[in-house]
């Protein structure tokens, strides 16, 4: 249902009205920005010396390099991780042996409820936190666990999206349950499932940010090591929000790409909720 | 395990902290998401363009930058909680509980709107033509008609994303709120032999409430369902 038919095309007078709204409207958010801005500029955020840093090479060497490149690298090393992880899970969940089933399942749920901050500071002393780059792998594992058991459930999903004709017509000429799988319903599924995992990318490459309390490089900690020597708290905390929305936006933009050109209008996967403990309920809306 | 086992007040004030974080930030998120999601369907453009940048700009936006963000920027614009003293029991609510709230809340909030305007979409046209029909104006159709049904339809989302608030409150630990997590991370540095006993107990206790809430979730979905 588009927007606008939540009301009537309106006529002269409702025109007239909304006129005044958009008007009322733009003030207000106009004065709520302005206020803001001027708050800022009275704080002295808006002085030179403040923005200076994000202007010289060396520094925006440092951010992109020692910052933006280690959080792209933790989040890509997280998700390759996550994909193989959210293979053997998701290929578990679906198997027919109970055996194999419940524990896959149980290692889904644990991971998909318990925060990732936690799991990321249990990790980092887990590997030894005096240890050299232990931070960094402690990230990439905590994100890998996370982001595993949530493609586990995408897989499943995806599996279980393909029309079911699909997998009887590969047992009736003769294919194994193996063949059925990575012949038939993974290559299908895969494309089903291609915009929730950039869309898991986007999760988590925002989960990078919380490295900080784990000691991480990445953008969050280069960004305080430039706040904490330019006292410009204020200013880095927007450089490096803008960073993160762009590479987001691009990942957002890729994923709704890839969603017309390989899915089509069909809507994206129903995932089962995390805690849903009736196993394999969809909460379709 | 006995590191939280000879500890177990601290281990339950310290949950008692998260969840009183999820419910504050839970309900303020839902009453700013509804009225987000007013403003993004609404007739009003300029106001349905607002509600859209907020919602992209908090949603690509981390958690941890948000809470650095606010807790950086407020002094500036003059919201402090210095006001903010309030003791329940053995609990104190303080300067920094209200600004991870204010953080958890308009984070959370982007997400309900999201999902709440799914529910929107999956109210069928003709309830919303029916409901113009008789006369009612936007503000009528909304509130009488549609936003009813958008929330039953959009329970199952909305459900998960409090549920991701209840493990994104674990981020309050980085800025001063003596949370789970921080708590923790407090067991953790003192009893460092003991760390993976530590950790399931914590993972446990988060678990547990999130099982507790996902169980009323479904109950109320069961309960709420309609043919749509």
């Amino acid at each position: 249902m588009s927007a606008s038919v939540l009301f009537d095309a309106p006529g002269p007078r409702t025109v007239a009205r909304h006129r005044v709204y958009n008007v009322v409207a733009v003030l207000l958010v106009a004065a709520a920005v302005a206020w803001a801005l001027w708050r800022l500029y009275d704080d002295g955020q808006f002085e030179a010396d403040k923005w200076e840093v994000f202007t010289t090479p060396d520094y925006v060497r440092v951010l992109l390099v020692d910052g933006l490149l280690n959080t792209l690298k933790m989040a890509f090393l997280a998700i390759l991780g996550a994909v193989v992880l959210g293979f053997v899970l998701g290929v578990g969940k679906l198997s027919e042996h109970a055996l194999v089933r419940w524990p896959a399942w149980l290692v889904v749920e644990f991971f998909r409820a318990v925060p990732v901050l936690l799991l990321m500071v249990f990790t980092w002393y887990a590997i030894g936190i005096n240890k050299d780059g232990s931070p960094f792998w402690a990230v990439v594992i905590a994100l890998t666990l996370y982001n595993g058991s949530v493609l586990a459930e995408v897989l499943r999903a995806g599996v279980l999206a393909v029309p079911a004709g699909q997998a009887e017509a590969a047992y009736a000429i003769g294919m194994r349950k193996t063949q059925v799988m990575n012949i038939i319903l993974m290559p299908q599924a895969a494309k089903i499932m291609l915009p929730a995992i950039i869309s898991q990318c986007v999760v988590a490459l925002k989960d990078t940010a919380l490295g900080i309390f784990v000691t991480a490089p990445g953008l969050t900690f280069v960004s305080k090591q430039i706040y904490l020597e330019f006292n410009n708290r204020v200013p880095t905390m927007i450089v490096v929000a803008a960073l993160y929305i762009v590479v987001n936006l691009l990942l957002t933009l890729l994923a709704s790409w890839v969603q017309r050109r390989y899915v089509g209008e069909k809507s994206p996967l129903d995932l089962t909720r995390v805690g849903t403990m009736d196993g394999g309920q969809s909460t379709a809306v | 395990m006995n590191a939280v086992l000879d500890n177990l007040d601290a281990y339950f004030k310290a949950f008692g902290y998260t969840i009183f974080l999820f419910l504050v930030a839970g309900v303020l998120s839902t009453l700013l998401g509804t009225v987000l999601v007013a403003m993004r369907v609404g007739p009003v453009a300029v106001l349905r363009g607002a509600a859209a940048t907020y919602v992209t700009v908090v949603r690509n936006t981390p958690l941890v930058i948000m809470f650095a963000f606010f807790s950086f920027a407020a002094p500036i614009f003059g919201i402090q909680f210095k006001w903010l003293q309030v003791h329940v029991g053995t609990f104190d609510f303080t300067a920094f509980f209200g600004a991870a709230v204010v953080s958890l809340t308009l984070y959370t909030s982007a997400f309900v709107c999201e999902g709440l305007r799914a529910g929107v979409n999956a109210v069928p046209l003709g309830q919303v033509e029916a409901a113009r029909a008789i006369g009612l104006p936007f503000g009528g159709v909304m509130s009488q008609v549609v936003l009813p049904q958008a929330f039953r339809a959009a329970l199952p989302p909305l459900a998960s994303v409090q549920i991701a608030l209840i493990k994104n409150t674990s981020v309050a630990a980085v800025f001063g709120v003596a949370e789970a997590t921080a708590q923790m991370r407090t067991f953790t540095n003192s009893f460092s032999s003991e760390r993976f006993g530590i950790f399931v107990c914590f993972a446990i206790g988060y678990i547990v409430i999130v099982e507790a809430f996902s169980f009323l979730a479904t109950r109320t979905e069961r309960h709420w369902r309609v043919a749509l």
